[in-house]
């Protein structure tokens, strides 16, 4: 049997960010991917983070395939199929290079990022499903089991970035299962359109793009929220909702994009447009109160794997890159000092975390998840309320304004009743300061 | 003047959105299956049916449940949803299932 300084499980950002990182440390990098060829099962919105990347690869922007670059934020309060409150940033500055985001599409990003850890030195095996760990006598991990003939293969260090389902990592017991309460389901389509077409619906020009984060009761209720990017020459639009939400109710997830589709604000943006493909992933967002132990003797989890998703701010292939990076770094420290891949060695990996923003976001929106869990009112009345109150201030009809002030507030209070409100506004200031 | 107007989605045909999809099928070989049958005939809600993405779970005639993988998105959300822990769950073998060409 061969034996490598390092398995990498899966090809994804967090994946190719470390075995990119170890392959360029001097590391013999073994990464198995079980897609055809990476990419192949990798679903995102999606935004590139450059400042995750370009720590890694300094000049990526020269050759990877990137759509556009945002230039506009917005982010849209939707009701169900009438109306749509919404806040615009646009700024030339982020239209000046180097860019800070870009649209992306992660079939060819992923298969770009390959190619590059490729070239660092790593030995890529794609068509290769990992069905479990090798473990010796002690319980250290000393390898992967994969479903070929003879697929055995031993390792100094496991690291596994095998996505959202976490299936290595819980099947050999290394973390707890994950849980459906700190699942999102998104689901998504990818749109085409004419190039000239897109940027006239859109507002932009030359290689700008716009995101839409969109929340509010287009998800019926649910906690969830919705987003449609520009690329180059499509759109990519979706919506998503946590598992709890989803499985009480009877809309399926392909209606709740129907109903998105079809909403008047969003219906004339997409009209005419060329359906290419539909897509489906989960999203861990239980945040910082649902990390597994992030390593052990001879492993380390990364990325989606291990929960690294800032929900609130909708990132995650930042934390995923991030993440695989300090595992990767922590590693090159030991092969230098010559020390084992033992738990306490290990530990490092955790520390660079902690030190970074990936530990201090997570702490930071801590009890987020469990806000919009137990207080459905953020997600569903108040956009609601907040959409009521805009219709009736700009409805012109004889009425004085102070006496429509008077009743919005009113329905605040009979929807809610003040000291709800003060609890929320007190409840919304916690789980956001 | 608040309106809560009472407004429902109507079906969507999830199939034709799946036609536009590439799949290399495992045939004969389902990576997800149900563990026990009766346990889905005595399911009430049956969660898989409404929240899985591709429609791969359906009520069959007899009030029990059909499951065809071939549409499968690869998620894991039928796994989570079932209290009953009754779905046998695994990606497909290396290179087989969904081909994402945007991803």
């Amino acid at each position: 049997m061969e034996q490598f300084d390092v398995i990498v499980v899966g090809a994804g950002p967090a994946g190719n960010a470390a075995a990119y990182t170890l392959a360029k440390g001097g590391l013999n990098v073994l990464q198995l991917e079980r897609g055809e060829s990476p990419g192949t099962k990798n679903v995102q919105g999606a935004i590139l983070y450059a400042d995750a990347l370009e720590k890694i690869i300094p000049d990526f922007r020269d050759s990877a395939p990137l759509e556009r670059h945002v230039a506009e934020q917005r982010m849209w309060l939707m009701d169900e199929n009438q109306s749509c409150t919404g806040v615009s940033y646009r700024d030339a500055r982020f239209s000046q290079e180097p860019f800070n985001r870009y649209t992306i599409i992660r079939a060819r990003f992923d298969r770009w990022f390959s190619e590059q850890v490729k070239a660092a030195g790593a030995l890529v095996v794609c068509e290769t499903t990992v069905t479990g760990l090798l473990r010796n006598d002690a319980g250290k991990v000393i390898g992967v089991r994969t479903e070929r003939e003879q697929g055995d293969i031993l390792a100094g260090c496991v690291i596994l970035a095998d996505g959202a389902n976490a299936l290595v990592g819980s099947r050999a017991g290394l973390r707890p299962e994950i849980d459906a309460r700190n699942m999102a389901l998104a689901v998504k389509e990818v749109l085409f359109l004419p190039k000239e077409t897109l940027e006239a619906r859109f507002n932009i020009g030359g290689k700008q793009g716009v995101v839409i984060e969109i929340a509010g009761n287009i998800t019926h209720g649910m906690a969830g929220t919705g987003f449609l990017y520009t690329n180059k020459d499509s759109i990519a639009i979706g919506i998503g909702c946590m598992l709890t939400d989803l499985k009480r109710q009877q809309l399926t997830p392909g209606q709740l994009l129907e109903g998105l589709k079809q909403h008047p604000a969003v219906a004339p943006l997409i009209d005419g447009a060329e359906m290419k493909e539909y897509s489906a992933h989960l999203i861990p967002e239980g945040g910082y109160k649902a990390l597994p132990q992030l390593v052990g003797d001879g492993w380390m989890i990364v990325g989606d794997s291990a929960g690294f998703v800032n929900a609130v701010h909708r990132e995650g292939s930042n934390l995923a890159m991030t993440s695989g990076r300090f595992a990767a770094e922590c590693l090159i420290d030991l092969h230098q000092a010559g020390k084992p891949a033992t738990a306490a060695n290990l530990s490092g990996y955790k520390q660079r975390l902690d030190d970074s923003f990936v530990m201090a976001d997570l702490k930071k929106y801590q009890h987020v998840p469990d806000l919009l869990n137990d207080q459905p009112q953020f997600l569903g009345l108040y956009p609601r309320l907040v959409g009521d109150a805009a219709r009736q201030m700009l409805v012109v009809d004889g009425e004085p304004k102070r006496a429509k002030q008077q009743r919005i507030m009113a329905q605040f209070r009979d929807k809610r009743s003040l000291l709800g409100l003060l609890g929320d506004a007190y409840r919304f200031w916690r789980a956001f300061r | 003047m608040t309106s809560a107007v009472e407004f429902t989605l109507p079906a969507v045909n999830v199939e034709e959105k799946l036609f536009q999809n590439r799949y290399r099928i495992d045939a004969g070989r389902p990576h997800i299956k149900v563990r026990n049958a009766d346990t889905c005939t005595n399911c009430e809600l049956k969660p898989c049916t409404v929240c899985c993405p591709a429609g791969c779970w359906r009520v069959d005639t007899d009030g029990g449940i059909e499951l065809v993988v071939d549409g499968c998105l690869e998620c894991g959300t039928c796994r989570l949803v079932c209290d009953e822990a009754n779905v046998d769950w695994n990606y497909p073998r290396g290179g087989f299932g969904i081909l994402f060409k945007f991803g």
